[in-house]
């Protein structure tokens, strides 16, 4: 008996009963679908993220005030927070030569009106001019406020496209006034759109004077921030040791420094842990529900075995060892969970072309490949079952079975 | 071609169940069967019959005894052998057809050969020569379900005669078709007797018996009669 004659008979087997097939082989496609596509969704927000910090420019350093605070007991008089003296320091060519811009950043979100119509801004920046550059922003119109608008406090603002279009509408917004927490900000600049990237739109941002926005909005406290652009990518190690050396010097730091220099590339790190655990949980889900699929398969062998106790009686008699029979039951278990396992990519590659609660899934192909071989791997196993019940079956018995 | 016996069954006994719930099924059973012989198998139910059908089919092992089939011991044979000697030297020929469903009465019929590793083309070429026997070559592609019952048996008996066994075994052939058709596959199995296969039928009706050549009446695991 031939390998190619045993497969034969167990395509008819499976297109037997075609709706019980069918039923089946949904189980299977289901979870190979759910598999490879919430595989590509966290994989696709993965990517998001990445572009999104990648998008800050791999030449930039973000130095945040975390960290942990000293002064566990031992009493602390060094005022540990970043200051706008701090940016001014790290701005010395001489013990920061590899440091080309640095900005310091205040960000707050606040509601502003335009002619009674009302949006809350997302981000409202508080920056010097070279923020923009390090920050990946560019101007679509209009122009950005100038060094000169910062050390004089000037009441400007450059705004995002979203920003742009819930405020203004069809009116053209250069030189129109808002009105932000009572203060009046006239519009010099509209920025290019960003493509968004997951979670948050890029657009909703507006961006001011850092001495304007302390003065209306913020109040006169530490910076949130400070963006250092190194010089190069190349030269993005240099500068982050030089600015924590200053930094160290200027804050008297002893223990744990109070701080964080943090490049793109180590914000990148942490993002595909954080991707990474997203990925593997939904892949969890997925697998429990491509293991339900498995498990009807084996319901529906062993039905299938029950109901066709005679026909392997009588192929018994007729000469067919168990061998053969064992074969038979498993091919057509894994016919059923490789179309099944088919189905399921294709049904993955159209549904991984929508966007998903706002991630554009990027189909990794090993998943593919993965999700196929599963899939046999489950019809062989599911199906070992069932089959090994069908070739043990005794000839007498399963041909007095009614 | 009266040599060698097709079937010889020395002593033979089978036993079903242990101790309390024991049944002994035959009692020391010796038959032998020449080539070329038309034998007939009678008994009440309980007699033994199929008992003896399933161990001379190999279907079945005996408790104890001996069984030769075709020179061959079979009582010894593992599930594997077993299968094997099936496929090779026995046709069956069930009461209720045993055809595969939603299969080809040809297919149906190619199934022996298929098992025994024969190409496909051949495999066609002698499928079709079994059926034009049973005279059923018009309807080598219709299914079961397509079929009478007169025409699916004959259809059982081309698939019982296409490997050319040593022995054609047939359980109660004619038990559920009318006189019409039991007459046609009645007529084919004489027609096989004729041209030199050994043919064992087992039945419970005189009149089906009287077809053969020998008669066999068994009563409680034993032959009480033996007549040519």
């Amino acid at each position: 008996m031939r390998l190619i004659e045993t497969v034969r008979f167990a395509l008819r087997g499976v297109t037997a009963n075609k709706l019980r097939s069918g039923l089946t082989v949904l189980g299977m496609l289901i979870g190979v679908a759910a598999v490879i596509l919430l595989v590509a969704v966290g994989n696709g927000s993965a990517k998001a993220v990445q572009a999104r910090i990648a998008r800050l420019g791999t030449t930039t350093l973000t130095v945040s005030s975390g960290g942990r605070q000293v002064g566990n007991g031992a009493t602390t008089t060094q005022n540990t927070s970043l200051t706008m003296a701090l940016a001014q320091a790290l701005r010395d060519k001489d013990s920061a030569p590899d440091v080309k811009t640095v900005s310091p950043v205040v960000t707050t979100s606040q509601a502003a009106t335009f002619q009674g119509t009302s949006h809350t801004i997302a981000q409202i920046v508080g920056t010097v001019p070279s923020y923009l550059g390090a920050s990946n922003y560019t101007i679509a119109r209009g122009s950005v406020f100038t060094d000169q608008d910062v050390a004089d406090g000037r009441k400007v603002m450059v705004i995002g496209q979203t920003v742009a279009e819930d405020l203004f509408g069809d009116v053209d917004p250069l030189n129109q006034q808002v009105t932000v927490n009572g203060t009046l900000f006239t519009v010099v600049g509209v920025l290019a759109a960003k493509d968004s990237t997951g979670f948050t739109d890029p657009n909703d941002v507006a961006g001011a004077p850092i001495s304007a926005v302390q003065q209306a909005l913020t109040g006169y406290g530490p910076v949130n921030q400070i963006v250092v652009e190194a010089n190069s990518s190349e030269a993005v190690p240099a500068a982050q040791d030089e600015v924590t050396a200053i930094l160290t010097q200027r804050l008297h730091v002893t223990g744990t420094a109070p701080f964080r220099v943090q490049s793109a590339s180590q914000l990148l790190t942490t993002a595909q842990d954080t991707a990474a655990t997203f990925t593997t949980l939904l892949g969890a889900v997925a697998a429990i529900s491509l293991l339900v699929g498995g498990i009807g398969i084996t319901n529906i062998m062993l039905v299938t075995v029950t109901e066709r106790t005679r026909e392997i009686g009588i192929r018994k008699a007729l000469g067919a060892p168990k061998r053969t029979v064992l074969t038979q039951f498993l091919v057509e278990a894994t016919v059923l969970s490789l179309i099944g396992g088919l189905l399921g990519v294709l049904a993955a590659l159209i549904g991984a072309q929508f966007t998903i609660a706002g991630i554009k899934p990027a189909i990794v192909p090993s998943s593919i490949v993965l999700a196929l071989a599963v899939s046999v791997a489950i019809g062989l196993f599911f199906g070992s079952y069932p089959a090994s019940r069908a070739a043990a079956l005794r000839p007498i018995e399963a041909l007095r079975y009614e | 071609m009266t040599g060698q016996p097709v079937l010889d069954v020395r002593g033979v006994t089978k036993t079903y169940g242990m101790g309390e719930t024991e049944v002994q099924a035959l009692r020391g059973m010796s038959l032998t069967v020449r080539r070329g012989e038309y034998l007939a198998i009678m008994g009440s139910s309980g007699s033994g019959k199929s008992t003896l059908m399933n161990i001379l089919g190999c279907l079945d092992i005996p408790t104890s005894g001996r069984y030769l089939l075709d020179g061959v011991d079979v009582s010894r044979l593992t599930d594997r052998q077993l299968a094997l000697v099936r496929n090779r030297r026995i046709g069956f020929v069930f009461q209720a057809f045993n055809l595969i469903p939603r299969t080809s009465a040809l297919s149906n019929v190619e199934l022996p050969l298929a098992y025994a590793g024969m190409k496909a083309a051949e495999r066609r070429r002698r499928a079709m020569a079994a059926l034009s026997m049973v005279g059923l070559a018009d309807r080598a592609r219709h299914e079961p379900n397509q079929l009478s019952g007169g025409q699916q048996q004959r259809v059982a008996v081309a698939r019982a005669l296409v490997t050319a066994p040593a022995l054609v075994l047939a359980d109660e052939p004619t038990g559920n078709l009318d006189t019409h058709s039991s007459a046609e596959v009645l007529a084919v199995l004489d027609r096989l007797n004729r041209s030199g296969r050994t043919i064992v039928l087992i039945t419970h009706e005189a009149d089906v018996a009287a077809h053969a050549k020998r008669l066999i009446r068994l009563v409680d695991g034993q032959i009480v009669e033996d007549t040519r």
